[in-house]
């Protein structure tokens, strides 16, 4: 396996160029956020990642986690590598000063959780859980709670986990039959849950879960579905460790991929029950998983980009090692390495210009969660807001998609040495895979998509997205460039399908729910490719006036503008194909009876 | 006792530098710089020291253009207390450097000067010997290990025979090597707290200094290309090519 080295350059060119970091500088609570800063943040986590994370990766993956006892032992290695993360305060980027964060943008934070993912995908599952508690906990915990767990659990001395899959209960979670019974001023919980990522480990000495649970007189279905804190360790009033609490890991699961994250089984209340606090409300517990759904979402959506940028990079190094008959046109030349063979640059563009237009999708979004949340004008915030309730589903499902997509790309190049396990490259093809599954899977992504975003607005949400890229087209038009030119014709080809594919669902919707759902996912992809698209689209009229100026790194441009056009032609291209295969799905898709299945 | 370390903003020990087609020197034009890193571990053992209260103080202090500015504030989230940039686009050449730092010296007045043993861009190794001559005092090369006894300082040096040990009287000057010690991974709240951190800027002309180069570069050349090796029957040919070819037996 090489060894992983962040992409600084792209990173800080499209948080500064496309993502806008000087105006998420200026929203409050962000002045001191100034672009050397951010450098030596990025340089500090990518030095931590290249050296600390990284080489843990295909150890941990070989080695794998053992169960015993109901405790679970880490990879050599992961315990240290943990203790030092957290004791250079990277646990809390985001968070709340008050609660010893770092107060730092959610675009920053992206940027550095890519490199964490990018390094090691399965060690980062240990931050990723505990941030989206942590947001759990500082939205709707009492006073009393944040104080007796925040600064643990953003310091990172302590984990979070997010118990919400039973056995019957998976994506819906109206099923749920978890209990929680009344028992003074706390709670006792009853149940089993599954899929508990990092539910048990030997990282920290505490683990905070937060579980879904009914009480006794909850109503049916999901408004009967309450959420509570429930500590492996009870916490005295000093702060200090009590008395173990009723909740123990039965078992943990055999993986595809993330074999160093554990996947625990939990049984809470096999003896006198889980003392579980309540958070919030009762019967509230699903609205405010749904609040932590969009950033949760969104962090998968990362772990999709960062898994294609390591297959990439691994991909890269492999082509310019190999060497592998003569190059076009020169059979008695000498062999070369296959990097020079035109099907495997097809190949690595093809990863290269998914991931840069994965990096610009998910930073952008990442700089409107910023806005969302802090611009000082309600419209400014509420339009954001709209904007990433949109682009959410479209960012989980097609950078999950495409990453697995790009991964696979990358044992195609090592040819049959990436189907042994050794070279490293299977490796990331297996870890990418549970990203479209996790946290809402591709269908569940589309559904959300064309139900909750396109027809529930009538499409307005979609059609300020669409005018936005057809400015972009517009803009191309004035550069006077045969890239520019060839960009803008495939950016407006793909603007005018999402448009002819949402004039359709709107249409359709009312009269015909089960057709637009059978086009769902083609409709998803389709919007994914047109917003990479968009995104590259604006990358390359920057680098292309940058070039003109003549200020910065010309071969920086000169490959940025090249990568776009790629993008345009191998992925945007196909847009058409995907409105075609959006408003055509149901005329086959659902036309075999069961039995003929 | 106040600690002084310079420090030299370079072309990153991981990039493959290239010469400039006129060969006037190496094109570091959007190439990542960073902290020289000998000059790092002279931080680190600085900062270490004073973390066992030995220090009270550490300043560290560049001298370059205004880019350095990111040097100082990386040496900063290691925990340098304060940093001085000497701010200049003009050549700087080792004795040009020694004097600014002299001047800088002897406004500070620190117990000790750390530097690092050499920069990996030009590999000089001068600027250390040439400060402690300049400011006439005890110096001690290649450190690899110091400790502050009984107000001496014992710094041990890698020398070919092995290790040497010397005693030095402060105020001394020494220039760190690599096996000092490992410096560590800066933190997020260290580099937050950098950016706060004191950063004066000073002109050459604000310390008297002259810094007109003494020695002209002629020519930047690359070095030359490896020739492929070739293949012996047996030792007896190679013994006899070493011998009459290459002449190196």
């Amino acid at each position: 396996m090489t060894t992983y080295a962040a992409p600084i350059n792209d990173m800080q060119f499209v948080m500064h160029e496309l993502a806008g970091l000087d105006e998420v500088a200026q929203l409050p609570g962000y002045e001191d956020v100034s672009p050397d800063l951010v450098d030596s943040v990025l340089e500090g986590a990518a030095t931590f990642a290249a050296e600390v994370w990284g080489p843990l990766n295909q150890s941990g993956d070989a080695e794998g986690l053992k169960w015993h006892d109901g405790e679970v032992t880490m990879p050599k290695g992961f315990i240290e590598a943990y203790h030092q993360f957290i004791e250079s305060g990277w646990n809390g980027l985001r968070f709340d000063p008050a609660f010893g964060g770092q107060g730092l943008p959610k675009l920053v934070d992206t940027a550095v959780m890519e490199m964490w993912n990018a390094s090691n995908m399965a060690f980062s599952m240990a931050p990723l859980l505990t941030q989206g508690a942590i947001e759990a906990l500082f939205l709707r915990g009492s006073e009393a709670q944040k104080q007796t767990y925040l600064h643990k659990m953003v310091s990172g001395e302590w984990t979070g986990t997010m118990n919400l899959t039973e056995p019957q209960a998976g994506s819906d979670l109206a099923l749920i039959r978890s209990k929680a019974i009344p028992d003074g001023d706390q709670y006792r919980i009853h149940g089993q849950k599954i899929f508990i990522s990092f539910g048990e480990h030997d990282l920290t000495d505490n683990i905070v879960h937060l579980v879904l649970a009914r009480t006794p007189t909850a109503p049916e279905g999901v408004k009967g579905i309450s959420l509570f804190l429930v500590p492996k360790f009870l916490v005295n009033a000093d702060g200090s460790l009590g008395s173990r609490n009723d909740v123990r890991c039965v078992s943990i699961e055999h993986k595809l991929g993330i074999h160093a994250s554990p996947t625990a089984v939990l049984a809470f209340g096999d003896g006198p029950g889980a003392i579980g606090y309540l958070i919030g409300e009762e019967n509230r517990g699903l609205e405010y998983m749904f609040i932590m759904m969009n950033e949760a979402r969104f962090g998968v959506g990362v772990q999709g980009l960062s898994v294609a940028d390591r297959a990439y990079q691994q991909a890269v190094s492999a082509a310019k090692d190999r060497v592998q008959g003569k190059e076009a046109g020169a059979p008695k030349g000498p062999s070369v390495p296959i990097i020079r063979h035109p099907d495997v640059r097809r190949m690595l563009m093809s990863m290269k210009s998914r991931v840069e237009a994965m990096r610009a999708l998910v930073y952008v979004v990442a700089a409107m969660i910023d806005k969302a949340h802090r611009h000082a004008d309600d419209g400014q915030r509420a339009q954001a807001h709209a904007g990433v309730d949109l682009l959410i589903p479209i960012l989980k499902g097609w950078c999950t998609e495409t990453g697995i997509d790009v991964a696979s790309t990358g044992v195609q190049i090592h040819g049959g040495m990436g189907f042994i396990e050794e070279t490293g490259a299977a490796q990331h093809l297996r870890d990418a895979r549970i990203t479209s599954i996790y946290e809402g899977t591709t269908g569940i992504q589309a559904n959300d998509l064309v139900g909750r975003k396109v027809l529930r607005d009538g499409g307005r949400s979609m059609r300020a997205l669409i005018a936005q890229i057809e400015g972009v087209a517009e803009e191309l038009g004035r550069a006077p460039s045969a890239d520019a030119d060839a960009l803008r014709i495939r950016l407006s080809e793909g603007a005018q399908a999402l448009s002819d594919a949402t004039t359709w669902i709107l249409a359709t919707g009312a009269k015909d729910l089960n057709a637009v759902l059978a086009g769902a996912v083609p409709f998803l992809h389709l919007c994914g490719v047109v917003c990479g698209g968009w995104q590259m689209a604006r990358a390359a009229l920057v680098a292309q006036r940058k070039a003109v100026s003549g200020d910065g790194d010309m071969d920086f441009y000169r490959a940025k503008i090249a990568t776009a056009r790629f993008f345009a032609d191998q992925d945007l291209s196909r847009a058409p194909g995907l409105r075609e295969a959006t408003i055509h799905a149901a005329a086959s898709t659902m036309a075999l009876a069961e039995d003929q299945f | 006792m106040k600690i002084l370390v310079a420090v030299k903003r370079v072309v990153d020990y991981n990039v493959k530098v290239r010469v400039k087609s006129d060969g006037t020197g190496v094109d570091i034009a959007n190439v990542k710089m960073s902290m020289n890193p000998f000059d790092e571990i002279a931080v680190e053992e600085a900062v270490r020291l004073k973390e066992k209260g030995v220090a009270t103080e550490v300043i560290v202090v560049s001298c370059g253009v205004a880019q350095c500015q990111e040097t100082l504030r990386t040496a900063m989230a290691i925990g340098a207390d304060r940093a001085i940039l000497v701010d200049t686009a003009e050549e700087l050449q080792p004795l040009a450097v020694a004097k600014l730092l002299k001047a800088i010296v002897e406004a500070e007045v620190p117990g000790l000067v750390m530097l690092g043993k050499q920069a990996i861009d030009d590999d000089c190794n001068q600027t250390g010997q040439m400060l402690a001559a300049l400011l006439d005092r005890p110096q001690a090369t290649f450190a690899s290990k110091i400790e502050l006894v009984e107000g001496h300082l014992l710094v041990t040096r890698e020398i070919d025979g092995g290790m040497e040990t010397l005693r030095l009287v402060l105020p001394a000057v020494v220039t760190a090597d690599l096996r000092l010690n490992e410096p560590r991974y800066v933190t997020l709240p260290n580099i937050m707290k950098a950016k706060k951190k004191p950063l004066r800027t000073l002109k050459p002309a604000d310390l008297g200094v002259d810094l007109t180069p003494r020695i002209k570069t002629l020519k930047v050349s690359e070095p030359p290309r490896r020739s492929a090796g070739i293949k012996v029957p047996d030792v007896a040919t190679l013994v006899s090519k070493l011998k009459s070819e290459a002449k190196v037996i």
